[in-house]
């Protein structure tokens, strides 16, 4: 066919025929696209299950910020009412989301997990103001589910995975854990499975190739500790430790 | 003539003129801005999109919104322009554009014993804004007087692209006019008259095998009409001869510094000389209005017959543009000056000669074996020198020292 050729392939595309004439607009207020498994939207503030909240006002993620937008004070807990399960609880907290970036350092900086970044990206303040998310509009609510604000759009389904957390660096400086990432468990919201290429690449080890090789031994062997570091409920433990001695 | 005039001028016949006039008017501007939304339409279907659906049902509403934001707009003017010829050069693209479509004839009854006439308040008409004895001259004037406009657009901008973009503009648009005239000459010659509605009613009735209809096309052998349509579009800058408004190369070309409604009515003349052309060559070579009349009223199938056959080539133009890439430069230039121009006049030449053997009863088959014979030779010998040409062109750019 030659030069003709081309006009068969755009008429064919007008009768929208096929999967070459699928039309690949996404009419997005209307209709939204599914959202990448580590995009990293606004932040939340998580709660463990009993309603505790899990920032100890520690001013990690304040400190490692590189765009200078969280701000954090700590304050003993009150002994009559804790706010946290820790000796202090992070009383103010802000982040201005005209400076975050969404590196997601403070995430990783965390150690009690207690904040994470949300799915939800859509949000248009009109001012200064709004554009400061303080604590009471970061923590989550009883069920673990981000607070919808005026001016965000989003709708059912998107607010899943708000707790996921990615463990890309070595917390806790234990080397085995390095380039390692894992889901954080709170209030069984936005639990799920380890992404491909996590856990699932390491190969079933039968008896007889653990005795052989050596390497597969070990990878099974930190495998379990990943399990076995966090608790069901999702604790970190240890984390009263730490924060005693600071 | 339009036999309108035949009785003097009178305030009824005045009051008939008047009314033509504003219905050509509302009519274009009305089919542009369809036509605009048609295109994008469409191109958006056939890139795998959606194309314009905000404004009014389907989007039909968005080139009006478009209109309107424009005209809102803050019209600029470069400081280096030269200011008088800046705001006219719009004009002179726009009103050509216009003038154009008043030769079309759009409607009436091309019958054999119906001449096209309709009465309009008890005078006899055409269903076409004027038919002047030049008749299809107008178009091609008209086309010529649209190169100023593109042409002093670019230049007064005092701007480096839109200077190009006219440059390459008014180049092309001059060669490819030459090969437009030549495929009209073929037309002319084959009707007999210069009048467009003479060329309509010239079509109107059974043609070869009493089974065809006897437009131009057929009897013109098709060749004028290729030529009459891919010189058209070059003239009109359509893709894939749209190079003076490049994009990647030249910005926007040569309306690189309008803005406003200045802008807009660039843009308005494109897409109603996109029309205009498309209705032209219905007119010369596809029997314009003619065609069988169905069930119902007679005076509404010439003018289905006209729109239908002018919205194939609009859909056509509208493919083209989905389809093919840009043409380079001297592809252009090679295209209009060695291939359709010399193409042309042959076939020109032949159908002349094919004209004056049958009034002078000569050997048909014979007229026909010694022309093609001799175009034939010719198309040879113009080949020939090309390749020479461009071999020794090859050979002067080759560096000292090497051999090709």
């Amino acid at each position: 066919m030659g030069y003709f050729e081309g006009f068969g392939v755009t008429f064919r595309k007008l009768l929208h025929g096929g999967d070459a004439g699928r039309v690949v607009t996404v009419e997005y207020p209307k209709k939204k696209r599914a959202k990448a498994i580590r995009l990293h939207g606004r932040h939340v503030l998580n709660k463990y299950e009993d309603g505790m909240e899990k920032c100890i006002g520690c001013e990690l993620c304040a400190g490692v910020c590189p765009a200078r937008c969280i701000y954090v004070r700590g304050k003993d807990n009150p002994a009559d009412d804790p706010v946290s399960p820790g000796e202090r609880y992070g009383f103010v907290y802000e982040i201005n989301y005209l400076r975050c970036i969404h590196c997601d350092l403070c995430v990783e900086a965390c150690p009690t997990e207690a904040i994470t970044e949300t799915k939800l990206f859509e949000f248009s303040f009109t001012n200064r103001q709004d554009a400061i998310y303080t604590k009471t509009e970061l923590v989550v609510d009883d069920d673990g589910k981000p607070q919808q604000l005026p001016w965000e759009d989003w709708r059912e389904g998107e607010d899943v995975h708000t707790s996921a957390w990615m463990r890309a660096t070595a917390p806790s400086g234990a080397a085995e854990f390095e380039g390692r990432v894992s889901w954080a468990g709170e209030l069984g919201y936005g639990v799920r499975e380890p992404e491909s290429g996590q856990m699932v690449d390491i190969p079933e080890v039968t008896a007889d190739q653990q005795a052989d090789d050596p390497e597969q031994q070990v990878l099974h062997g930190v495998d379990a500790q990943t399990h076995g570091n966090i608790d069901p409920h999702g604790h970190p433990l240890s984390v009263d430790a730490e924060v005693a001695s600071e | 003539m339009d036999p309108l005039f035949n009785t003097g001028l009178s305030p009824s016949v005045v009051t008939v003129v008047l009314i033509k006039t504003l219905i050509v008017f509302a009519f274009l501007l009305i089919a542009t801005m369809l036509m605009v939304w048609f295109e994008r339409k469409l191109i958006g279907d056939m890139q795998n999109r959606i194309g314009p659906n905000r404004a009014g049902p389907w989007g039909i509403l968005q080139t009006l919104a478009d209109g309107i934001k424009l005209f809102f707009k803050e019209p600029m003017v470069p400081e280096r322009a030269d200011k008088l010829i800046f705001r006219v050069a719009p004009y002179l693209s726009f009103v050509p554009a216009f003038l154009t479509f008043s030769i079309v004839p759009i409607g009436g009854i091309f019958a054999p014993g119906h001449d096209g006439t309709v009465s309009i308040l008890g005078h006899d008409t055409y269903l076409q804004l004027a038919d002047p004895p030049i008749g299809i001259l107008v178009a091609l004037a008209c086309s010529s007087i649209a190169v100023y406009g593109v042409m002093l657009a670019g230049w007064s901008s005092g701007s480096k692209y839109p200077l190009l973009g006219s440059v390459r503009a008014s180049a092309q648009m001059v060669s490819y006019e030459a090969a437009l005239g030549l495929a009209t000459v073929t037309v002319v010659l084959t009707a007999g008259t210069l009048s467009t509605h003479g060329i309509v009613a010239q079509q109107a009735g059974a043609g070869p095998g009493d089974i065809l209809p006897n437009w131009t096309i057929l009897i013109t052998g098709f060749v004028p009409f290729f030529i009459f349509f891919l010189a058209g579009t070059a003239e009109i800058e359509r893709p894939p001869f749209d190079l003076l408004e490049a994009e990647q190369e030249l910005v926007a070309g040569f309306n690189t510094e309008y803005s406003g409604i200045r802008f807009a009515l660039f843009y308005l003349a494109s897409f109603m000389n996109t029309i205009t052309t498309s209705g032209i060559v219905v007119t010369l070579f596809l029997g314009g209005p003619a065609g069988p009349l169905l069930f119902g009223p007679d005076w509404i199938w010439p003018l289905i017959w006209f729109f239908g056959k002018v919205f194939v080539f609009l859909f056509i133009f509208v493919w083209f543009r989905a389809t093919l890439p840009r043409y380079r430069y001297d592809q252009l230039m090679d295209l209009g000056w060695k291939v359709m121009i010399p193409l042309a006049l042959g076939w020109m030449l032949i159908v002349a000669a094919i004209r004056i053997a049958s009034d002078r009863g000569w050997n048909l088959v014979l007229v026909v074996a010694i022309g093609g014979t001799t175009l034939v030779i010719a198309a040879a010998l113009l080949g020939a020198a090309r390749r020479t040409a461009g071999q020794r062109r090859e050979e002067e750019l080759q560096p000292e020292g090497t051999t090709s």
